[in-house]
């Protein structure tokens, strides 16, 4: 599915902001941003919510917890129970260590791959971009088209100094 | 979130010096990828492979022919090649430390060595890796350290063992580092692939730059993601050489069994690690002209982390003959005595005049601003903290508890050429880095140049 968006090229964080902050303030749709770099503040001004994989961090982090312990008590304690220096079999000091890095890896590894897969990256995707600067030393702000009218949404981009702007049909993936 | 803090981090003078705006800073990046070869490069380069080569001869006649060919003995049985491998670790440290522990303190400087110190991890990672491997003799059974079911019962590994929790911390921070790493070059790499015409170079950076666009929408995630991998590095960073040092101080042998051991062992790795990135970072600057983005301001605060670190490695040294006279355990104070004026006291006092005098230096703040002056001294840190790693593990286990097993350890041509053949895998490594990938993080250096004029009005 593609919908009518419009475009505004900027050149400086601080426009971008302040064009989303805008355009969100007149009930425009803002269908996503492209920057060269993590802006911070334009989360705030786009409206995103918080991100919900440190939820998905914690959820992978406890499964690989709850794996190492089985492991090792399962191991150690039931299927192959061996006498070392007359320790317990089941020695739970002694597992802690394996436990904390397993709990590390699963949680490291698995929130990177829940996040290529939450945002649909791979290494055969072909990268979409909007305009050739954008991991350069362009910002550009993406706007739903809807019914509005594009020279009001030139208007607002202008005010903001924007350096190019554009309507154009765009695939609809996220 | 890291808005929030930004008013307490504003700094009076930019970070990034030459008023370089953002579309600078891909240039200046990208330029060293795109040209030719310099010369020198091409010079270290092939000094380092040759000199991994000799290594791959010493590893596969040692492997042919067994452990015998290094000097160790019966009572001896740790000694060159633990030590390398404790020494590898260790400089891997500092890689982690910048990349994450300084991003949890918002330090912005890390920006300009995090990605040359994240790469740095991940070789001197894989060249300790080396040394446990090739120690086992039969290296085609190293999958036997895995609980892997088997038709010996399943006989399992024993967890109880710190050499076990050893393979665990090692594979869970090389695979860490790895992914940290490469999350962190992801965009970076999208940038490089937009530069390039079509072409085989170009397939590979699409490729591998997963078909990132930049949305906002997954910087956003992007970020958290970033926050999560350094929130969960930091524990790790110091579990793994903690875990390390148990290795040591769960055993029985007197300078061994000490609980000092794991900070004592971590302040140690950071430290050697600081020292490396110091090395490796005042090469970089100068055959790569990053003068503008690892400025001098950033070698000061290294300096003053290899000071401190020292410093702490300094006050473990005296604590631990302190506790060994304090004990009163004649075992404990007799290996002190034994270290520091026995047939290993060259070792011990290379180490204390590398590790805790020279740099010492580094309070004067003369020092640490001349780059010549930070290179000698961390390069006496490197040479130091190997021999911390020799004097803990030759001198305790020289002199056992029955002075009819006494030895001596002298290592051979085989240990020595593989000590020299990791230095060249190590170099040989970085070089490529520093050819084909850009070995400063282009985004997040454009974020702290954005800052600097947005905070500082060097608005062009």
């Amino acid at each position: 599915m593609s919908r009518r968006v419009f475009l505004g090229v900027f050149e400086d964080e601080a426009d971008i902001i302040a064009a989303a902050g805008a355009s969100r303030a007149r009930g425009f749709d803002i269908v996503d941003a492209f920057t060269p770099y993590a802006v911070h503040g334009l989360d705030r001004a786009m409206g995103l919510a918080p991100s919900w994989l440190p939820w998905a961090c914690a959820a992978l982090g406890a499964t690989g917890l709850a794996f190492a312990t089985w492991l090792q008590f399962w191991t150690t304690a039931r299927s192959w129970p061996i006498n070392v220096g007359g320790r317990p079999w089941n020695s739970l000091p002694a597992f802690v260590p394996v436990m904390f890095e397993l709990m590390v890896l699963s949680a490291g590894v698995g929130v990177v791959l829940t996040f290529l897969i939450a945002r649909r990256l791979g290494p055969w995707r072909r990268p979409d971009i909007v305009d050739p600067r954008v991991t350069h030393d362009r910002f550009v702000l993406v706007l739903d088209a809807g019914a509005s009218d594009p020279r009001t949404v030139r208007r607002l981009f202008a005010d903001h100094r924007a350096v190019a702007f554009e309507e154009r049909e765009m695939e609809d993936k996220l | 979130m890291r808005a929030m803090n930004e008013h307490a981090v504003s700094l009076r003078t930019p970070l990034i010096t030459g008023g370089r705006t953002i579309a600078q800073v891909t240039e200046d990046v990208c330029a060293p990828m795109e040209g030719r070869p310099t010369t020198l490069w091409w010079v270290a380069f092939l000094v380092s492979f040759v000199l991994m080569l000799l290594g791959v001869v010493a590893v596969s006649y040692q492997v042919a022919t067994g452990i015998g060919t290094w000097g160790l003995n019966r009572t001896v049985g740790w000694a060159f090649d633990i030590t390398n491998f404790v020494f590898w670790i260790g400089i891997g440290h500092a890689g982690t430390l910048i990349s994450a522990i300084l991003f949890l303190l918002r330090q912005r400087w890390r920006t300009s060595v995090n990605r040359a110190a994240e790469a740095m991890t991940i070789f001197a990672v894989i060249c300790a890796a080396i040394f446990p491997f090739i120690h086992m003799g039969r290296p085609w059974f190293a999958y036997w350290v895995f609980p892997l079911p088997n038709t010996r019962g399943s006989l399992w590994v024993n967890f109880r063992s710190p050499l076990l929790w050893d393979v665990f911390a090692i594979s869970t921070y090389f695979t860490i580092s790895a992914v940290f790493w490469y999350v962190g070059l992801l965009p970076d790499l999208a940038t490089v692939r937009d530069r390039l015409k079509n072409g085989l170079r170009r397939r590979v950076f699409a490729f591998f730059s997963l078909g990132w666009n930049g949305s906002y929408r997954t910087w956003h995630h992007y970020e958290a993601v970033y926050l999560l991998l350094a929130a969960l590095g930091t524990p790790l960073v110091v579990s793994v050489h903690s875990i390390v040092s148990f290795d040591f101080a769960t055993s029985l042998i007197p300078g061994w069994h000490t609980t000092i051991f794991p900070p004592y062992f971590v302040a140690g790795a950071i430290f050697s690690g600081m020292a490396m990135v110091l090395t490796l970072m005042i090469i970089a600057r100068t055959t790569m002209r990053l003068e503008h983005y690892i400025t001098v301001r950033h070698v000061d605060i290294m300096a003053k982390l290899v000071l401190t670190t020292g410093s702490i490695v300094g006050l473990a040294y005296a604590t631990e003959f302190f506790i060994a006279a304090y004990s009163n355990n004649p075992y404990e104070q007799f290996v002190f005595i034994n270290r520091a004026f026995g047939p290993f006291a060259w070792a011990y006092w290379t180490m204390v005049a590398c590790n805790v005098i020279t740099p010492q230096l580094f309070w004067f703040a003369r020092v640490r601003t001349s780059l010549p002056a930070v290179f000698v001294l961390s390069l006496f840190v490197n040479v130091g903290m190997w021999f911390e790693r020799f004097v803990i593990i030759v001198t305790s286990l020289h002199r056992d508890y029955l002075p009819s097993s006494w030895a001596d350890y002298t290592p051979t041509s085989i240990e020595v050429a593989t000590l020299v053949g990791s230095f060249g895998l190590f170099f040989t490594c970085f070089l490529l880095f520093c050819r084909f990938l850009p070995v400063i993080a282009i985004g997040e250096v454009k974020a702290v140049v954005a800052h600097d004029r947005h905070t500082i009005g060097e608005r062009p």
